[in-house]
């Protein structure tokens, strides 16, 4: 039997002595391999990026808007267009339920800001010191606007990083005046740059203290009640709970909506997952593609040895060790060519990480293991195939190059 | 059983062949005593088995019908494996087309059938070295077949099929593709090799080459027609004897000029 080490050197010079073959059978399983892990790493990115956005929010965060819509089939009604509105007594009142540990209500506009010479159109939102706790806002200066039940607000303001650089570039903020329309509020604090989240750029945007808000918006309704609950899993008893709650306060009619961060997440979910699928799917084809490619180069590969096999057989080696010299040269071939292709792809998404640091580019274990998988299998069966024929033949037919 | 080890014997050999809807008798009871040795050649017009009855003895095909005895064994129900082993200890084959693997160098081929075999390196280079000395291949060793002549091909090819020192040398039309020059090379090595006592059978077209053996079987239409052991005189070149240019005078053929 021949030795484990002349089988390597005789394998080894196999692959590196036919240069051209070897780099062509690479390349066909590096590429397949890559298309794959590469496509579905950027799907799986996208896909993982949103679902981010949203887990920000917590999952222990209900968020109640005016007006009854289903949640079920279709996008949750982001815009709301309620019957009756919901009040800030109302908003209040839920602060009673046991469960719940904080909320915070919300009214939005747009207002021209101004300070000392410059304005700008920005987004305005009227809220409670509640929420930046809730929204695990954090701030680089100063501190939040106290907002009392009951009682009257100061005319004091906190600004989202961006807004603040806009505004007051290298000057200090702290403790300056803005003109909101035709409100005043002081600068209270500024918020840490914590990018976006559910749709709004906080960092763009100008908090007020709910009842300045609302008399600002000349309005009694709110836009958003965000429920943050004690436990996350007293999550489903709540949700009725708040929407009897609600009915009784609005003369025994339901017409409230209860978005719970899972209706929000599935609904998004089960989309991205579609993307992440078709993602998927083409890279599937571009593998099946690959495939074909690395099936021709190994068959034609091999075919071209078929007179080598035949002499192998006339000089005394056995079918056996045949077929296993092919084999472990086709495995070897397709490993490399595999890892290659995976090696390449990380590299390349290693780079997409850099370049765009909040999307976390990554394959599923799934796609790479398949990837692998099949065009490792592909390029060895389709090795495996010719030369085992070829080895079964009488040494004369193969020598003669013959079917 | 047999008188004597490695000799061959022979018995109601057939080997048939479907072409189309025709069967061809590439061998057609077939009986042969070869003693070890022998200096055997085998001719006969094209198609008429001398390469089919070569490969049967090689053991690269299988007869449908018969007995081959070898070493004292009959080999045709032997399992391919088998065979294999026997291919490797008992016969060293040389190809009209030499049949050396392109990537490897000349000492490698050489080697390949050492390697096959599972004999360790040191051993291997202990039983190159004499015969590529002797092979003249001192300086050519570490080069590509491509960058050898057809003269020195052939003599690697002849160096892999002594290497395992089996007792029987088949030769397929061994000068087919050399130079008359070359051819004589190559013939002379094959014949020391057979003065040493390995048995040598050489299928061939080239008549003088054929002239050259102690014994020469004529084949005609997968049958032994004759088996030839009287001594001839032969004049010594083994090969240019057959004057391929007879009947063609060069202006005698009109030049094909396309009319206008």
């Amino acid at each position: 039997m021949i030795r484990p080490q002349d089988h390597l050197l005789f394998t080894w010079r196999a692959i590196s002595r036919q240069r051209f073959r070897t780099t062509m059978q690479l390349l066909a399983m590096a590429i397949g391999v890559l298309a794959v892990v590469l496509l579905t790493g950027i799907g799986e990115g996208g896909r993982r990026f949103v679902m981010a956005e949203f887990a920000s929010l917590g999952n222990d965060v209900l968020i109640m808007l005016p007006g009854r819509k289903e949640t079920t089939g279709g996008l949750p009604p982001l815009t709301g267009e309620g019957t009756r509105d919901i009040t800030l007594e109302d908003a209040h009142s839920l602060q009673r339920i046991s469960g719940v540990q904080r909320i915070a209500p919300l009214v939005v506009g747009t207002s021209l800001l101004g300070s000392g010479g410059l304005s700008r159109d920005s987004l305005v939102m009227g809220t409670t010191s509640e929420f930046f706790a809730l929204r695990h806002l954090t701030f680089s200066q100063g501190q939040a606007f106290v907002t009392r039940e009951g009682s009257r607000s100061r005319a004091e303001c906190v600004l989202g990083a961006t807004l603040r650089d806009d505004l007051f570039g290298p000057k200090r903020a702290l403790g300056q005046w803005i003109n909101v329309d035709d409100y005043r509020c002081r600068v209270s604090g500024v918020l840490a740059d914590s990018g976006t989240g559910f749709g709004f750029d906080m960092s763009g945007a100008l908090m007020l203290p709910i009842d300045n808000a609302m008399q600002l918006f000349n309005t009694e309704g709110l836009f958003r009640v965000m429920i943050q609950v004690e436990q996350p899993d007293q999550l489903a008893s709540l949700t009725s709970t708040i929407e009897q709650h609600m009915t009784i306060r609005h003369d025994g009619q339901l017409d409230i909506t209860l978005l719970t961060p899972d209706s929000l997440l599935n609904t998004f979910n089960s989309v991205l997952l579609m993307m992440t699928f078709a993602v998927a799917g083409i890279a599937a084809i571009s593998l099946l593609v690959a495939g074909v490619l690395i099936m021709n180069m190994t068959l034609i590969g091999v075919a071209q040895r078929r007179a080598e096999i035949g002499l192998l057989k006339a000089l005394g080696a056995s079918a056996h060790q045949v077929r296993l010299l092919f084999i472990s040269e086709a495995t070897l071939l397709a490993a490399s060519g595999a890892l290659l292709g995976m090696a390449v792809a990380e590299l390349l998404l290693w780079f997409l990480r850099s370049q765009f640091p909040e999307v976390p580019f990554a394959t599923p274990l799934w796609a790479s293991a398949s990837a692998l998988g099949l065009s490792a299998l592909s390029g060895i069966f389709f090795s495996w195939l010719p030369s085992h024929k070829a080895a079964q033949l009488p040494p004369v037919l193969a020598l003669q190059g013959k079917k | 059983m047999t008188e004597q080890a490695a000799a061959i014997k022979v018995r109601g050999l057939h080997r048939r062949f479907q072409l189309g809807d025709q069967t061809v008798h590439a061998l057609n009871n077939i009986n042969l005593d070869i003693a070890q040795g022998e200096y055997i050649s085998v001719m006969g017009p094209s198609g008429s088995g001398k390469s089919t009855l070569l490969n049967a003895l090689g053991l690269l095909d299988i007869p449908d019908e018969g007995e081959y005895w070898l070493a004292g064994q009959n080999t045709v129900p032997m399992s391919e494996e088998e065979r294999a082993g026997y291919r490797r200890d008992h016969i060293g084959f040389v190809f009209q087309s030499y049949h050396l693997v392109p990537r490897l160098s000349a000492r490698e081929n050489m080697e390949l059938p050492m390697v096959l075999a599972g004999i360790p390196p040191a051993e291997r280079r202990k039983r190159l070295a004499p015969i590529i000395s002797r092979l003249g291949l001192d300086e050519r060793a570490d080069h590509k077949p491509v960058q050898l002549s057809g003269g020195q091909r052939q003599r690697v090819s002849i160096g892999r099929a002594i290497i395992m020192q089996a007792p029987l040398l088949l030769a397929d039309e061994p000068t087919g593709n050399l130079d008359t020059h070359s051819g004589a090379d190559v013939v002379d090595l094959l014949e020391e090799l057979n003065a040493q006592g390995m048995t040598l059978i050489v299928v061939t077209h080239d008549m003088a080459l054929g002239q050259r053996a102690r014994r020469r079987i004529r084949m005609v239409d997968g049958a032994i027609v004759s088996d030839d052991r009287s001594v001839i005189s032969v004049d010594a070149t083994p090969e240019g004897n057959i004057d391929k240019n007879t009947g063609t005078q060069p202006d005698s053929i009109p030049s094909q000029e396309p009319r206008s």
